[in-house]
């Protein structure tokens, strides 16, 4: 068997650090149907997995492939699956199993512009909402947004982690460009990552029941053949797992899972800030936009202008309580994003009046320039 | 792997079954008269009948009134989304093969919906079992037109009549490449049993059909009686094992034939990963 980490400097694309991330992270397990610009993520499975002791499967459509990421996450085994805009409409049914049933597993997302089969090889970040509101019904879940090839690598090790963690899909939202780019990746030494393992049952076997909450608020998980005889349903269900068709085990089984992503915010919500203390503009991102709004914030400091950046590394769950403090003590937010208005109104809605906002967007294709940026800051503000 | 629970002393149970039945469950959700609760025991049976440990079965459903099964059975169970029991059962089944992964569904569910993951799983040769409780419809939504609805039947959706025809569920599995491929109806219990325990045994990817009545929906408007329709499982089935399944479309004029279709041996898809993906990526 060959290294699980592959320690050392690279030079290789997001697409390819996503899979290493989750081949470092313990993922053991990746089906997955080709589609562009996520694909290389399954070549690169195909050929590493076996050499970690995993397995590849091509499944014959994305419904089928998250399907069985999901099946064979309750055999206790870390699982992945990665795709683009039309297989991610494909897998919204399934997403909602998966945070019904709160089964850990991992979905990348590879944006790229669309509706429907879209400009297929060219970026965008038009899936965002989809990403928090795709699958029917109400629900929470986590979703990343990379920037780089390396964080790829380390996002989808925080994605695995945080799946596990609170026993939910996390989604990787990276986009074509930064799948497809190649840059330096640092992949350490593998006793300096950290890697976070779902919670384990203990105690009698015959008292156990499948959604007793933990301290956090997150039941631990068996798997299949431990002998907890346990009945997973994607029906409305008691703390037993079991069937429970009442407006009342509704309203507790909701109130838990969002509770469990709700009352871990300050552990779930990852942010940076750029040139932020003095700042009384503020550019908001995530993704390859980043990097638009990283030059954005130098020019616009050269001008004169006191700018900062707050980069969204989870964009959901969206840090609601951040933006508003924010908001307060700025003179107004610009969301930088390849599309024509999603987390901007999200950023809106936060902001509550208290400062403008501003979106900086495109129809999708290409990174956003960062003059666009710089031209509203002088036409709306004041240096 | 733990022994299968014993039935001895005060705690001996009721019923020979209920070690592997949620009693705590019971009542079920099927109709009087409904053939599905026959599959579900012979299934129990056959399980039993295996002696292997019950913490090395699972069992998937999807979604429909036959796919509540995996809702009243004492394993790790899984009920899942309408048409994808068999890719859901498949990951379990590639994460960790020791396991015994039986399907348990409907009609429309593995055939409407699902028909696309039940031909890929057959031609990867899934070592899974699939049973397939065929009622001729959709039970659970109100009683619309299936896959396997023969022509001209009533249904919701087909109030003149079915003007499509239905699968040759044998020769669907059998052209897909199924290693086992049996039919049999709930009036056959013995010899469903017979086959869903050798459907376990063997390795590779076991579909075993299983004509059940849904007197409330399907017999109501085709003016069948669930006893009727144990009738015709009676009087216009042959029983002809190693028959063609090229004949074996459901003609209760003519007669249906019952029996072991396909019984082949060829590698499993768990089996080829470990010898072409695993052995070869340490060379
Ligand atoms: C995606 C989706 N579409 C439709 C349904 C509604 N639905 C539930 S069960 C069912 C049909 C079940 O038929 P079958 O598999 O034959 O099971 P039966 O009830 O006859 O046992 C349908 C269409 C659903 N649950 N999910
Ligand atoms: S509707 Fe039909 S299939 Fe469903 S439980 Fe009733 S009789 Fe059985
Ligand atoms: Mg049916």
């Amino acid at each position: 068997m060959k290294s699980a980490v592959q320690t050392g400097s690279h030079y290789i694309t997001g697409d390819v650090a996503c899979a290493e991330g989750a081949i470092a992270a313990g993922c053991r397990f990746f089906g997955a149907y080709p589609i562009t610009p996520a694909t290389e993520i399954a070549e690169h499975m195909a050929e590493r997995l076996p050499d970690v002791g995993g397995t590849f499967i091509q499944m014959e459509d994305e419904i089928a492939a998250i399907a069985s990421i999901l099946g064979a996450s309750w055999t206790g085994t870390k699982t992945m699956t990665a795709t683009s805009g039309p297989g991610f409409s494909l897998m919204m049914e399934n997403l909602g199993l998966g945070v019904c049933t709160e089964t850990p597993c991992v979905i990348v997302n590879v944006q790229r512009t669309g509706p429907s089969t879209g400009l297929p090889t060219q970026t965008g970040q038009g899936d965002m909402m989809q990403a928090r509101w795709g699958s029917h019904g109400d629900y929470e879940l986590i979703a990343i947004a990379p920037s780089s090839p390396q964080d790829c690598f380390y996002h989808t090790i925080l994605a695995f982690n945080l799946s596990e963690k609170y026993r939910v899909p996390v989604l990787v939202m990276a986009d074509e460009i930064v799948g497809h780019m190649s840059e330096k990746v640092i992949i350490p030494d593998a006793k300096e990552i950290q890697l976070i393992e779902r919670p384990k049952p203990k105690g009698r076997k015959d008292r156990f029941k499948l959604y007793e909450p933990g301290p956090n608020g997150v039941a631990p998980m068996p798997a299949i053949g431990d002998g907890y005889n346990v009945h997973v349903t994607g029906l409305t269900h008691d703390e037993r797992g079991y069937p429970a068709m009442t407006v009342e085990a509704q309203e507790e089984m909701m109130t838990r899972i969002k509770g469990k992503i709700r009352d871990n915010l300050d552990d779930i919500v990852h942010t940076e800030e750029y040139m932020m203390d003095d700042a009384d503009i503020v550019i908001v991102s995530y993704g390859i936009s980043v990097r638009t709004g990283l030059t954005a914030v130098d020019e616009a400091r050269k001008l004169g202008y006191k700018a900062g950046l707050l980069r969204l590394i989870t964009v959901w769950p969206f840090p609601e309580q951040m933006i508003h403090d924010i908001a307060a003590r700025v003179k107004g937010l610009i969301t930088v994003e390849i599309n024509l208005g999603q987390v901007h109104y999200e950023v809106e809605r936060c902001a509550k009046g208290q400062a403008s906002t501003h979106l900086v967007g495109s129809a999708g294709g290409k990174i956003i320039h960062p003059d666009k940026v710089v031209s509203l800051i002088k036409e709306v503000f004041q240096p | 792997m733990t022994k299968n629970p014993k039935q001895i002393g005060s705690k001996q149970p009721s019923h020979p079954l209920d070690d592997l039945i949620r009693t705590d469950r019971i009542p079920h959700i099927w109709c009087p008269g409904c053939g599905i609760g026959t599959v579900f025991s012979s299934c129990l049976t056959a399980i039993k009948a295996t002696e292997i440990p019950y913490n090395e079965f699972t069992m998937v459903s999807g979604i429909g009134c036959s796919a509540r099964g995996a809702g009243y059975i004492k394993l790790d169970s899984f009920h899942t989304t309408h048409g994808r029991a068999i890719p859901f059962a498949s990951g379990i089944k590639m994460a960790k093969p020791d396991l015994n992964v039986i399907v348990f569904s409907g009609d429309g569910d593995l055939f409407a919906i699902g028909g696309n993951h039940f031909i890929h799983a057959a031609r990867r040769n899934m070592d899974i079992t699939v049973i397939c409780v065929n009622n001729l419809n959709y039970g659970m939504t109100g009683g619309q037109v299936a896959a396997t609805t023969p022509s001209r039947a009533k249904t919701t959706t087909t109030p003149f009549g079915n003007p499509d025809s239905p699968f040759n569920l044998p020769l669907l599995a059998y052209a897909s490449g199924a290693s086992y491929v049996a039919r049999w109806t709930i009036l056959h219990v013995r010899d469903l049993t017979n086959a869903i325990n050798e459907a376990i045994r063997k390795k590779g990817f076991s579909f075993i059909e299983v004509l059940a009545p849904c007197p409330i929906n399907y017999g109501r408007r085709n003016k069948e009686k669930s006893l009727d329709t144990m009738k015709l499982y009676q009087e216009k089935t042959i029983i002809k094992n190693g028959a063609d399944p090229g004949r074996a479309d459901i003609d209760f004029e003519r007669g249906v034939i019952l029996g072991t279709f396909v019984d082949t041996d060829r590698s499993t898809c768990d089996d080829m990963y470990e010898v072409t993906c695993r052995q070869c990526s340490e060379d």
